[in-house]
């Protein structure tokens, strides 16, 4: 049973590791020392054969409190690193670029306060349902929703502006 | 459906972006949204959102994954030695040094680093004896290991390390490092060199992880199992002890 467990425990690592490195602005060091206290503290909790029964949500739950308690007070906020520095294969064609505004998004995805930043994340780049999110955070679901509206529409203001695109009209 | 369906609130939106909104509502809202073109630019904006979150983060995922995290992966036995080492393996790189490094009692740390330090006071002073090494020696180990988990009130074990090249000498009563009682099981090679697992209860619960630290030329490795809390110290190598560590657990837990 412990030997599954690890095994599963080690498939989330690589969704573990993403979420620390952006939620820490590409800080590499930073991000995988989180991903590790995680880890450790995931497997001490195992030792006293507290079961999860939903691996995944609990992991990014472990997460998410180390980052709120230790590591997003501790840090001062680092300069954003451009991710197309951090991952070269990033850089987009010019067509594609015109619409998706990858640069533009990502910037401003880090612009965001906190908490909107991570609910954005932890629903479109994980994936995780509201209900999970909100178990996830600690706050209620109806705070979930708004966080994530208030997200989307400060990441659509950043990366679009009031201007009009490409015939689209904006607000 | 109606004609005329109903203007879709804020939380709609963002799950129809989600794409989870329930089918039959799905259809209503595209339909509103068909009628209502400001709504239906600003929610294709939301969806792009979260196709350039994808195409940007994705890629993150590909990463290599760095030896400290691979070390949960290695050793691929069924056993709870698995467990044991994959701990030993992950916190050993991570936080080696910690509290014992400077002997102080670091917030983190607690009552584990006087657990620990009264352990390892307790090799030193033993482990040099050569002939009141111990108080109830290894031929009467039944009688031993009976008597100690009365006084520890816990179902206690001497681990059998004939295999790893040591053999158990004894053991004794101690007080624990908060004045309860504590047990040494001391083992020797056939070099001389001695191996004592120290044990008491464990009080505090709680988190419990494995942990590795060097002092003073003396290695300890401790973990806390259930109700008990152990301490497996020697002279040495870490791996050495690594593996002992690893035959230990084994051991206590067959």
């Amino acid at each position: 049973m412990a030997n599954r467990s690890f095994e599963l425990v080690e498939t989330h690592i690589p969704s573990l590791r993403r979420y620390a490195l952006v939620l820490l602005r590409h800080d590499e060091q930073r991000a995988d020392d989180l991903v590790q206290d995680c880890l450790e503290r995931a497997i001490s909790r195992w030792h006293l054969w507290r079961r999860p029964n939903n691996l995944r949500g609990w992991l990014f739950t472990i997460l998410h409190n180390i980052y709120v308690n230790d590591v997003a007070r501790a840090v001062a906020r680092p300069d954003v690193v451009e991710i197309q520095d951090y991952f070269p294969a990033m850089a987009v064609p010019p067509e594609q670029a015109d619409r998706i505004r990858l640069r533009e998004v990502t910037a401003a995805i880090q612009e965001l306060p906190d908490t909107q930043r991570q609910t954005l994340l932890l629903v479109t780049m994980e994936g995780f349902s509201y209900y999970e999110t909100a178990e996830i955070t600690g706050v209620p679901i109806g705070t979930v929703m708004s966080r994530l509206s208030r997200a989307r529409d400060k990441v659509r203001a950043a990366s679009w502006g009031e201007t009009h695109e490409s015939g689209r009209s904006v607000k | 459906m109606s004609d005329f369906p109903e203007q879709p609130t804020e939380d709609e939106i963002q799950s129809l972006v989600d794409g989870r909104l329930e089918p039959g509502r799905r259809v209503e809202v595209e339909a509103w949204l068909g009628a209502n073109p400001d709504a239906a630019a600003r929610v294709a904006q939301l969806r792009d959102i979260s196709i350039a979150v994808e195409r940007a983060y994705e890629p993150l995922l590909d990463r290599p994954v760095p030896a400290r995290f691979r070390a949960l992966a290695a050793p691929k036995s069924v056993s709870p030695v698995w467990r044991a080492a994959a701990m030993v393996a992950l916190v050993a790189v991570g936080a080696a040094g910690g509290w014992f490094a400077n002997d102080a009692v670091s917030p983190a740390a607690g009552p584990n680093a006087s657990l620990a330090r009264g352990a390892v006071k307790a090799h030193q002073i033993y482990s040099r004896e050569v002939r009141h090494a111990v108080e109830v020696p290894a031929n009467e180990e039944a009688h031993l290991v009976a008597w100690l988990s009365k006084r520890l009130d816990a179902p206690l074990r001497a681990p059998n390390l004939d295999a790893e090249g040591y053999r158990l000498v004894g053991g004794r009563l101690l007080p624990a490092s908060d004045a309860g009682p504590a047990a040494q099981f001391m083992y020797e090679a056939e070099s001389g060199e001695r191996l004592t697992l120290y044990v008491e209860q464990n009080r505090a619960g709680g988190e419990t992880a494995f942990r590795f630290s060097e002092y003073d030329g003396v290695a300890a490795f401790w973990w806390k199992d259930g109700p008990l809390a152990y301490v497996l110290i020697g002279q040495g190598e870490r791996d050495r002890l690594l593996t002992l560590a690893r035959a230990t657990y084994r051991e206590l837990n067959p």
